[in-house]
């Protein structure tokens, strides 16, 4: 098993004929993943041939999910044009949609966010995310599939590139599903949600949580582990020389006075007996000390 | 983004917020013709991003101009925790009866927006929070519903203000849901929201955050930017795009991604530490295009500044290849020529590592070395930076 996406998992790509949507889609193809087309609004009917796959066009994610029975929609539309397009997804009740898109303003997730939990049929990850992975399956987003192979580990992360130092100082056991959840303000799935799809999850043995300063999430995600999570969990957390009223690269990623701290969330992880790295060789050594019990 | 309390001022005007006239002077002359335009007596404002101005001595009562002359003079230059103040705001004096406070905000824990409201005001609110938490009033605002008039006042009466300004706050607050949207705040903050002895209410006092990534549809924000405040090295980067933040160090950083920088500048602070307390100068994310340009520029800028004794470059490439960040460098290096001075630790991992590592090697210059791991690099790093 995985969480969230796994060998069922039909994907639709809004934005696909834009030059990132083209790129990510031939990638996507290319680490095996079920694409059965694409979203433009205006350039429905037309179909585009991406390295030997004909995939349809659709002008709404409606007509996308009546033709292909999709089941997952990635989005790659520039900021301007990302809160439609969720919604149109939502609007579609796909039940999984995965954002990308780096650079939307809160207000408009926090209404697309809003408005899913409104209809409550569909969950959102990211946005400013790379996306999740649950290797041999389905790879939905930007996280490179050749890093690693499938294994027991689980990983959840706000940062794309510290998703992928993990996966590669871990490559040799591999991983369940990692999911990168994205560093902005307000994202749709978090830390704990992943925490407890992963402890639900029985190919999953033991999860890698990767945080960042801003926000409480991951103070929250510690207090959640105390009460739900029985596998074993170690931790990072990146930004402790971060200086405060600063926002470094991601959106959500900004000490204020004196909350959002990485001394904060590592303290709070520890706390809940989650065993914390101070750097991610070190992080990894710890999974690999658990995994060898 | 903050803003300035008079451009705050500015912007609820614009939303027809009620305020009293305002405005700004960087010298004593124009505080002095800002008072005489006003006439009658005026409150001299330090103009600062920092809470606290008034115990400090930056708010000062003047009975007319040439006394406004006089106040803005002293507390133009004021240094206020840090904050040397370039600009006072002079604003009509009005007789106060009654402090209230209206907030809304972004609730990051609850993913949604919060408006907060008290009768407490003037206060700091966090105080009013932890030690009189029954007088603040939050609730959450779902962005879809916004906040209506009916809304408004069922906030008004929970936070238990004066029946007979219920009516005239629930509009302020109702108008400053108007200011947090339309504008794009993730903080629209009155406090104090007064009640003048003629049953008036006004904002007083405002403080406006604004999301920095919603320039697109707001090209007139631009010009709220406080130029004095940012680091030339800072404002070097955002000519070129760069997603760049000095800090206080000597090892210069580059890597991609936000994730893996700021773990880079702790990883560096912890090998720093055997080394005399060397620190990461910058931070400095080159995101997913590591073309020879973007390196080029990124090097520029950290290599300009002088407290840099060392760099180090660290990319995992994901969809980036190493190949073209490796030949990047080169080229980058190649454009800087003698300007290139600092010794460049790299570690490349991810796509395409092999062909990137050979290409270093190749180039063989003299001032790049190269690591294998994060951890043996950023110690590295610091040992030059520390010589």
């Amino acid at each position: 098993m995985s969480i969230f996406i796994n060998n069922h998992s039909r994907v639709i790509v809004q934005g696909m004929t834009g030059s990132e949507g083209t790129k990510h889609t031939r990638r996507m193809l290319a680490s095996g993943t079920t694409i059965v087309g694409g979203v433009t609004p205006g350039k429905g009917g037309q179909t585009v041939e991406i390295d030997g796959h004909q995939l349809p066009v659709f002008n709404t994610v409606a007509e996308a999910v009546a033709a292909t029975q999709a089941n997952v929609s990635v989005v790659f539309v520039p900021p301007k044009f990302a809160k439609a397009a969720v919604v149109d997804a939502i609007d579609a009740a796909v039940p999984l949609v995965v954002v990308i898109t780096e650079g939307i303003p809160v207000h408009d997730t926090a209404a697309f966010f809003a408005y899913s939990q409104a209809k409550g049929t569909t969950r959102i990850v990211g946005p400013n995310c790379p996306g999740l992975i649950t290797p041999g399956q389905s790879n939905v987003g930007i996280i490179p599939a050749d890093i690693t192979g499938t294994g027991p580990i689980g990983l959840v992360s706000k940062s794309g590139t510290l998703t992928y130092q993990m996966m590669f100082e871990l490559r040799d056991i591999g991983f369940s599903t990692a999911v990168g959840i994205g560093g902005d303000p307000i994202i749709g799935t978090t830390h704990i949600d992943c925490l407890r799809a992963f402890q639900d999850d029985p190919d999953t043995s033991a999860i890698v949580m990767i945080g960042e300063i801003g926000g409480d999430a991951e103070e929250r995600a510690a207090a959640f582990i105390s009460e739900y999570v029985t596998k074993p969990v170690v931790g990072y957390v990146a930004g402790f020389t971060a200086p405060e009223g600063k926002t470094m690269g991601h959106a959500g990623a900004i000490v204020s006075g004196s909350s959002g701290t990485a001394k904060g969330k590592k303290d709070a992880l520890e706390a809940a007996g989650v065993q914390v790295g101070q750097t991610p060789s070190e992080t990894a050594r710890l999974m690999r000390a658990i995994l060898s019990r | 983004m903050d803003l300035f309390e008079y451009q705050a001022r500015d912007l609820f005007e614009k939303h027809g917020v009620p305020v009293l006239a305002g405005a700004v002077a960087t010298t004593p002359e124009e505080a002095h013709a800002a008072a005489s335009s006003m006439g009658g007596r005026v409150v001299v404002k330090a103009q600062v991003k920092v809470g606290g101005r008034g115990k400090a001595g930056g708010v000062k009562l003047a009975e007319n101009a040439e006394d406004a002359r006089e106040k803005a003079a002293a507390i133009l230059g004021m240094d206020i925790k840090g904050h040397i103040v370039g600009k006072v705001m002079i604003a009509q004096a009005a007789p106060i009866e009654e402090e209230y406070y209206l907030a809304i905000l972004l609730d990051r824990s609850n993913r949604t927006f919060l408006v907060m409201a008290s009768v407490a005001g003037g206060m700091d609110i966090e105080q009013v929070a932890h030690e009189t938490p029954e007088k603040l009033a939050k609730v959450p605002v779902n962005t879809n519903d916004g906040i209506s008039k009916a809304d408004a006042l069922k906030i008004i009466q929970q936070a238990q203000f004066p029946a007979d300004i219920a009516e005239q706050v629930a509009d302020t607050l109702v108008l400053l849901w108007g200011v947090f949207v339309s504008e794009d705040a993730t903080l629209v903050e009155v406090n104090p929201l007064v009640k003048t002895s003629d049953g008036r209410i006004i904002a007083l006092d405002g403080k406006v955050t604004l999301v920095d990534n919603a320039g697109f549809r707001h090209p007139d924000h631009e010009a709220l930017v406080d130029a004095s405040a940012t680091n030339a090295l800072e404002a070097a980067a955002k000519e070129k795009d760069l997603n760049y933040v000095k800090l206080d160090g000597e090892v210069g950083i580059i890597g991609n991604g936000a994730g893996l920088v700021m773990s880079t500048l702790d990883v560096v602070a912890y090998a720093g530490e055997k080394f005399g307390g060397v620190k990461p100068a910058n931070f400095l994310d080159i995101g997913g295009g590591a073309s020879a340009q973007i390196m080029a520029d990124g090097l520029a800028i950290i290599l300009g500044d002088k407290d840099v004794k060392s760099v180090f470059v660290n990319v995992f490439g994901g969809i980036t290849a190493c190949d073209a960040v490796a030949n990047g460098i080169v080229q980058a290096l190649e454009m800087l020529g003698d300007k290139a001075t600092k010794p460049i630790v790299v570690r490349l991992d991810g796509n395409n590592v092999l062909e990137g590592r050979r290409i270093l090697n190749e180039a063989a210059h003299p001032l790049v070395q190269q690591l294998d791991t994060m951890d043996g690099a950023a110690a590295r790093a610091a040992e030059l930076a520390a010589n």
